[in-house]
């Protein structure tokens, strides 16, 4: 006996059709979807890209202007073109989304959502600012 | 006595990390992944980068948005192979998977980023 398939008496079968393994092609909003959920992929690659530069670092001048070389590599050259747009795609979702995710109320009143968003953006410039402050300033 | 779930832990680890990417990691791609190969900037000397990285406030910063983007990402791909390939059934691998990933490379990360101290 097949055990998933039970049937009762009266009862017709379940009309339950399968989704097509390609369903997030469908729609735009769906790709759009299915893109931010793949920037997962990218963001921990950018990591294990950023710790290698560290280990780099630490090891000496040679081994960082090793890095330097290697990522001048067209392979890895691409991938970083690549993880820019999905970082790029996740970094605008998810401020676009912040004000679903926050909310913040003034006395009795709710802040407008839009403010929200314009505090997150605001944050991202500074934080983008400092780190090439950081890097490229007193250089 | 009941068993606590992890959801939220994991949901807060999520959250954390993708305000934490959002906000450094496009920046930091741009730099060390397109302008620095590419030659629209001159990368940063050893000395500095050096001097920078050593420092511990920098150290703990790095560790801190490795590890809350490590799960952040770890989050997110479970749910995109659990909505995308409707594998349900391999649910506990899966998670295994992901967050075992994420624990790994975080030690990975202290490892590197106390060596360097």
């Amino acid at each position: 006996m097949n055990e998933r398939h039970v049937y009762t008496e009266y009862h017709p079968r379940w009309l339950r059709s399968r989704p097509s393994t390609y369903w997030w092609l469908q729609r735009r909003a769906y790709l759009s979807f299915i893109t931010r959920e793949l920037s997962s992929i990218f963001i921990a690659w950018f990591v294990v890209y950023l710790l290698l530069l560290v280990r780099a670092v630490s090891l000496g001048n040679s081994n960082y202007q090793a890095f330097l070389e290697w990522s001048r590599h067209p392979v890895v050259m691409v991938l970083n073109v690549v993880t820019l747009f999905f970082v790029l795609f996740h970094a605008v979702t998810w401020f676009n989304l912040a004000p679903k995710a926050i909310v913040v109320h003034l006395g009795r009143k709710r802040l407008p959502g839009s403010l929200i968003s314009a505090a997150n953006y605001g944050a991202w410039v500074a934080a983008t600012a400092f780190v090439l402050w950081i890097l490229l300033a007193g250089d | 006595m009941h068993k606590r779930s992890p959801e939220p832990l994991l949901w807060l680890l999520f959250s954390a990390g993708g305000v934490a990417s959002a906000l450094f990691v496009p920046v930091l791609v741009l730099l060390f992944g397109l302008a620095f190969p590419l030659g629209w900037l001159s990368p940063p000397s050893y000395e500095h980068l050096y001097n920078l990285v050593h420092h511990p406030l920098t150290r703990l910063v790095l560790f801190g948005i490795s590890v809350v983007s490590l799960f952040h990402a770890a989050h997110r791909f479970r749910f995109t192979l659990y909505d995308g390939l409707q594998i349900k059934h391999l649910n506990e691998m899966i998670a295994v998977g992901c967050y075992g990933g994420a624990v790994v490379l975080s030690i990975w990360a202290a490892y590197l980023l106390r060596q360097i101290g």
